[in-house]
């Protein structure tokens, strides 16, 4: 698990063709690894043993509920932007068995899940997956009871990053000051240069692996470059103004003011615009499931025949649902509207209360992935006019 | 940590709600096992599921551990059909707890509908306990009908210990004495010192509103009364996410809270 950060990181210079030997080291070092590739016309995480199966040469086009990938000829291995898929499956998975029971002689015995050891390296992670890890690790490690599962995975990561130097129309990570740039909490970064990769190292395993593999060091001009397209990147987004432009891939692209969003939206839980958003949301939780950060789940006993072995299988859940809320006296969240209300308000304002931190890192992720396009960004804007 | 625990005794309250004494199998943890009045423990019938369930005992009185039961659905109508002698299993005890500390030297009103009571019990024992620390103790109590009222074999003993006892129902019968309406009208017959008088209540939604409503009117502070909140709950650590309410987890940061922290959300529609 990556530490915090310290001064004094190594740095490298990577050959485009020694993404391989990366793969190798840390293939070596035991871990299964992990990196984005395409399956079904989508770019997710998939298991990856060479540089070969990253998705060189593609980008994708992403708006509201909508999510093309397009074949670009200048385009690196990391030159597309974040899919349906995040981290969080690495260590909350959809389905996971948190409890045995198992009846001996009219006595139950209880087992609680062994622990997952498996190390998993993640290559590709952009800075707005990096924030949602510390989100799920404030949620699951840092409060009065700490999640052994999601504790044991997080702890056999290696993360690396990516630092984009492009965004999609859907990215919002500037407002949310979580990237381009992978502000932390990784073991190596990447900038994609024409002709290599810099390596910035971010960890003490970071270090270890880059001496080991004993990669030169990037000249400064290599290391300016990359610093600076990022920053360019980001430039770019601050200067966004929501104007739509008639470039046929890119619509409206999005920022999202953050300015006293707690009391804006938590002081306005009667706004019309709930009820109109209720009238466009189908609840159907493509949101909840695609967002890094959403981390409901329900716990459901799932039985032999005989009753006499149960295990608990634990899965994600979501505020769309009526189970959600169910109570025998009733379901608490009737309407669409009133779901929407409080997902929207628990990611953006009472997350603040729980947690000290924002619940949305703006990956832009519930924007695409939206089968009806509904856009927080937009959807804030109008609760705050 | 899920424990597993015995049925020691099944006392048949009012009809659909029964209290299950339990004993913990590991003789360490039951030991160990402390709870404060208003805490819950999740009852679990392997199978079937776990429940949210309230500890309705003394908590002084650490052999006995009760939870008090309406069958509602499958945990607890699964739970219904165990005898004494069965097993079932719990971990515990979660939540908040009732403002002990806060209502000493202070007036109590307690004003809870149907199953509500159970989980102020605990509060009401350690009064008796400690009576001397309390100023006026008030229990305002209502249910459907009289044969749907809780722990009526206890209120002699309550009231001889200096609790006024005041109690109605919906629905009135030919040998009922007592009041005939909701919980809230009850308040009319109280003078209530409002500055030393702290209310705890529980029981659905909208009887605590129009308590909370009838406290309010008689200047009781938003910081002096207590609601306990209900909404579902699945894995009682603050981890699951199907009861957060506003800024809070149901299960870790309540169930009890101030009226003062609920304000903004409990008057409002499919929050
Ligand atoms: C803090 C707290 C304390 C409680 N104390 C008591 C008590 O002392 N006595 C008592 O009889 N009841 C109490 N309840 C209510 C009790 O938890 C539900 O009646 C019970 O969970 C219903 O479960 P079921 O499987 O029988 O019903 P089903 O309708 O089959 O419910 C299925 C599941 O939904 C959830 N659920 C359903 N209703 C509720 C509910 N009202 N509250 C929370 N989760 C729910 C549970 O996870 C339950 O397992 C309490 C609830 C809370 C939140
Ligand atoms: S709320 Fe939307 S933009 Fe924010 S982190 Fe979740 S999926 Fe990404
Ligand atoms: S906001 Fe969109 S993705 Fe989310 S539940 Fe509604 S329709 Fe589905």
């Amino acid at each position: 698990m990556t530490e915090p950060e310290q001064a004094n990181h190594a740095h490298a210079f990577l050959l485009p063709d020694q993404l391989d030997a990366l793969i190798e080291r840390l293939r070596e070092q035991g871990y299964r690894t992990v990196g984005p590739r395409v399956v079904d016309g989508a770019i997710v995480y998939r298991d990856v043993e060479r540089a070969d199966e990253l998705p060189h040469g593609y980008i994708d086009t992403q708006d509201g509920g909508r999510y093309r990938l397009v074949r670009d000829e200048d385009a690196g291995a990391f030159d597309h932007v974040v899919g349906p898929d995040s981290l969080k499956r690495f260590v909350f998975p959809s389905c996971d068995t948190v409890l045995r029971a198992d009846l001996q002689d009219g006595s139950w015995t209880m087992t609680p899940a062994g622990l997952p050891d498996e190390p998993v390296a993640v290559i590709g992670v952009r800075g707005c997956d990096l924030q949602a890890l510390a989100v799920t690790d404030r949620v699951f490690l840092e409060g009065p009871y700490v999640d052994p599962l999601y504790e044991a995975r997080r702890r056999n990561m290696f993360l690396v990053a990516v630092n984009c130097r492009r965004a999609a129309a859907t990215c919002f990570c500037h407002s949310m000051n979580t990237g381009p740039a992978a502000g932390g909490g990784f073991d190596l970064a990447l900038s994609e240069l024409a002709d290599g990769f810099v390596v910035e190292s971010g960890s003490a395993a970071g270090d270890e692996l880059i001496a080991t593999a004993g990669w030169p060091a990037p000249d400064t001009a290599r290391l300016e470059q990359a610093r600076a397209q990022t920053a360019q990147l980001e430039a770019e987004m601050h200067a966004r103004d929501g104007v739509v432009r008639d470039d046929g891939a890119m619509s409206r692209q999005r920022s999202l003011d953050t300015e006293g969003i707690h009391d804006l939206l938590l002081g306005r839980l009667s706004h019309a615009r709930w009820e109109d958003i209720g009238d466009r949301c189908l609840a159907c939780s493509n949101c909840t499931m695609v967002c890094p950060t959403c981390f409901c789940s329900s716990v459901e006993e799932v039985s032999d025949l005989a009753g006499e072995h149960v295990t608990r299988e634990r899965s994600w859940a979501s505020c769309f649902t009526a189970e959600h809320s169910y109570m025998n006296s009733g379901t608490v969240r009737k309407s669409i509207a009133s779901r929407y209300r409080q997902w929207l308000t628990h990611k953006l304002a009472s997350w603040h209360d729980q947690f000290g931190m924002s619940g949305c890192t703006g990956c832009g992720r519930c924007i695409t992935w939206c089968p009806v396009g509904i856009d927080l960004t937009e959807e804030v804007a109008a609760i705050r006019d | 940590m899920t424990h597993r625990a015995r049925i020691t005794r099944i006392k048949a309250e009012v009809s659909g709600i029964w209290t299950y004494d339990l004993a913990f199998e590991d003789e360490a943890v039951a030991a160990s096992y402390r709870f404060a009045p208003g805490q819950f423990n999740m009852l679990y019938l392997p199978g079937f599921g776990e429940s949210a369930i309230s500890v309705s005992s003394d908590a002084e009185s650490a052999e006995t551990i009760s939870h008090t039961v309406r069958v509602a659905g499958n945990v607890t109508h699964a739970l219904a059909r165990k005898k004494v002698g069965d097993e079932v299993a719990l971990r515990g005890p979660f939540g908040s707890a009732w403002p002990i500390e806060q209502c000493r030297g202070q007036d109590v009103v307690i004003a809870c509908g149907g199953v509500g009571l159970a989980p102020l019990r605990p509060v009401i024992y350690h009064v008796i306990r400690h009576r001397g620390d309390f100023g006026r103790v008030i229990l305002l109590y209502g249910a459907r009908t009289p044969a749907d009222l809780l722990f009526t074999d206890e209120y002699a003993a309550w009231q001889d210990a200096d609790v006024e006892v005041c109690a109605t129902v919906d629905l009135g019968d030919e040998t009922w004495q007592g009041d005939i309406g909701v919980v809230p009208i009850l308040f009319y017959r109280l003078r209530l010192d409002a500055p030393r008088t702290r209310v705890l209540t529980c029981g659905p939604e909208v009887m605590m509103r129009f308590v909370i409503f009838e406290a309010r009117a008689r200047k009781v502070e938003k910081r002096h009364i207590y609601i306990s909140m209900e909404r579902n709950m699945n894995c009682a650590v603050g981890l699951c996410g199907h009861c957060q309410l506003g800024p809070a987890f149901v299960c870790k940061d309540g169930p009890v809270f101030t009226y003062e922290k609920m304000e903004p959300y409990l008057n409002l529609e499919d929050f």
